[in-house]
């Protein structure tokens, strides 16, 4: 399969003794969106993570883009170039500005001049709705504001991949749908392969090409949202969706 | 009853202030409070006027140690007015004393601008190289024009200063690397640090300056010698840097993981992420405990005594030695205190404004 940008073969990871990721197999296909649900502990945060070596894996091979990761540094500096990360604490950077948060990276990492960078991130910031808090600190911004910032600054580096841990669930109830808003339209617009660990049932229905259960570490269920909503086939599936949909 | 708050919301209640009740407050508000509010009041009241008496009423400002001496209520301020040249400048050749005036002006300023936002970049490195070279060429002179002066005939002020500004400027990256090092995942270089810091701080300033200065010249090859107040000023930094690191991997430590895991999804490197995110935070967290070792690495330098350097203690105690003004060592003490206590309040008065400046809202 030449297309699947990211490939998990086999991957086992252990936590201690405890077993987290159980021969996870995932091919995920350039453009695909994906989202990935499961109880809590499931794993679902820690097989995001893996993706970009902010967690290692013991056992198999996760591939990115035709590249390995392995321990060699400068390999994992280079995935994790293409691949931006949501977290679901924001991970802002706190003295800094937003403008200085967005352009960070673009002129660190990608080595762009500072005026291209800034209008880079002045472009994200109108895309994201909040190009008027530019020279605010993350610390002046309401949790929305800051999730909606810190997408914009993983854009901000041009990423082959968006990972999302939990975006949301951070959120104030009234602030998780201009945060979704931001996710929907970046999905529809630009065609970025995105892989979304989230409970938002709703956002998996109207974006995901593929939704993924996880329990105990192994993926039980995978199939299209329609699919998995209306027919689960799992036990445990079934289970979790009645506990999730009320 | 209404209970409806009108559109434009309520006026605050009445101020609570007044003299009265403020006094109540403050000091009466209980049987307890207003025995050690009298208690202190009474204090106060024996020293505060018996200490005024001593310092300025009666005090001698002019005048010979006779005059003095046949005087002892008041503090003789005329001794200080006859050795202060000695104090400050130690046994530095008296017609060129303007010398080690301008160099401390000069460390003064060097301090000053590293203080100030915008010599927070390249510029610092050369107004320091200036100030370092200006300095060197007035304390120790052989250009044209300035005579030779050697450095055992240093003392006073501008040895404590050079000992102190040196002290912190070069202590500090010391002690932020090392604090680095001990939270290195490479073992090599975490053993490295942790010996270093346990070692260095499990000693004495005193025995570390002992060192210094007896043991350096053993283990250096015949002919081979070392300037006795640069080995001094090597073991305060050796031994403030051990501290410094201290101070600082408790910043590191209250980072978030987030923060490192926001720095790595970007790929930035490890450099570039403790340069730009890590330490910034780190730092501006442990202001205080930094300064508050800087302010210790200021006064801890007049334990330079035992080698035998002239710093502004040694030449207090060789004034007061002085027979024909026998007797006034209080005095020689409060004009070494003022001058020590005026650097170390300027220090602790900068950090506070440097915090209150830096303080951007950490939210996480």
């Amino acid at each position: 399969m030449d297309d699947a940008i990211i490939r998990m073969l086999d991957v086992n990871k252990w936590y201690g003794q405890f077993h987290v990721l159980r021969n996870i197999n995932l091919d995920v296909a350039r453009g695909e969106r994906i989202v990935i649900c499961g109880p809590s502990g499931s794993g679902k945060s820690t097989l995001i993570r893996c993706i970009n070596r902010l967690e290692e894996h013991q056992q198999g091979q996760i591939i990115v883009d035709g590249t390995e990761i392995t321990n060699d540094l400068r390999q994992i500096e280079a995935i994790r170039r293409d691949v931006g990360m949501v977290f679901q604490h924001f991970n802002l950077f706190p003295h800094l500005t937003v403008l200085e948060n967005l352009t960070l990276g673009p002129t660190w990492v990608l080595k762009k001049p500072l005026a291209e960078a800034q209008a880079t991130a002045m472009r994200y910031l109108e895309r994201v709705r909040i190009p008027d808090q530019a020279d605010k600190y993350p610390g002046q911004l309401s949790g929305g504001q800051q999730q909606r910032v810190a997408i914009a600054r993983s854009l901000c580096m041009n990423p082959k991949v968006m990972l999302f841990d939990e975006p949301t669930s951070a959120l104030d109830p009234e602030m998780v749908k201009e945060v979704l808003d931001v996710m929907v339209r970046l999905a529809e617009e630009s065609g970025m392969t995105m892989l979304c660990v989230t409970h938002e049932m709703g956002f998996a229905r109207k974006v995901a090409d593929r939704v993924i259960f996880m329990d105990q570490g192994q993926i039980i269920e995978e199939n299209s949202p329609e699919a998995f909503f209306d027919h689960p086939q799992n036990e445990r599936t079934r289970l979790f969706l009645s506990q999730i949909l009320h | 009853m209404n209970t409806r708050v009108p559109e434009a919301g309520l006026p605050p209640p009445p101020s609570q202030a007044g003299v009265r009740r403020w006094l109540r407050r403050r000091l009466f508000s209980s049987p307890l409070n207003t025995l050690l509010t009298l208690l202190a009041a009474w204090l106060l009241l024996m020293t505060v006027p018996a200490m005024l008496d001593w310092l300025f009423i009666k005090a001698h400002f002019t005048g010979t140690p006779e005059a003095c001496r046949a005087d002892r209520a008041g503090a003789c301020w005329s001794f200080i007015a006859d050795k202060h040249r000695f104090i400050l400048f130690g046994t530095f050749p008296y017609d060129e004393q303007w010398r080690p005036l301008a160099a401390t002006l000069v460390m003064i300023a060097m301090v000053a601008a590293g203080g100030m936002r915008r010599f927070w970049n390249a510029r610092i490195v050369y107004v320091w190289a200036v100030g370092l070279v200006a300095s060197g060429v007035l304390m120790w002179g052989g250009v044209p024009g300035l005579s030779y002066v050697e450095d055992s005939l240093w003392g006073g002020l501008p040895v404590t200063l050079l000992l102190s500004v040196f002290g912190i400027v070069l202590a500090f990256p010391l002690g932020v690397g090392l604090a680095l090092g001990r939270r290195s995942e490479l073992p090599a270089i975490k053993t490295l640090c942790v010996v270093y810091i346990e070692l260095i701080r499990g000693v004495p300033l005193i025995s570390v300056l002992f060192m210094a200065s007896v043991m350096i010249p053993l283990f250096l090859p015949e002919g081979f010698n070392i300037d006795k107040l640069l080995r001094a000023q090597i073991a305060i930094i050796l031994f403030m840097a051990a501290y410094i690191a201290e101070a600082v991997r408790g910043g590191l430590q209250a980072i978030p993981r987030g923060q490192y895991e926001g720095a790595d999804s970007l790929g930035l490197t490890y450099w570039q992420k403790t340069r730009k995110i890590i330490l910034p935070q780190a730092l501006r967290m442990v202001i205080p405990p930094i300064v508050s070792t800087f302010i210790s690495l200021f006064k801890d330098t007049s334990l330079v005594v035992i080698i035998g350097t002239f710093d502004l203690m040694l030449t207090a105690k060789t004034a007061m030695t002085d027979a024909a003004w026998r007797g006034f060592s209080a005095e020689a003490y409060v004009f070494v205190g003022l001058i020590y206590f005026a650097f170390c309040f300027s220090m602790s008065k900068y950090s506070q404004a440097l915090e209150k400046r830096l303080h951007t809202d950490h939210t996480r």
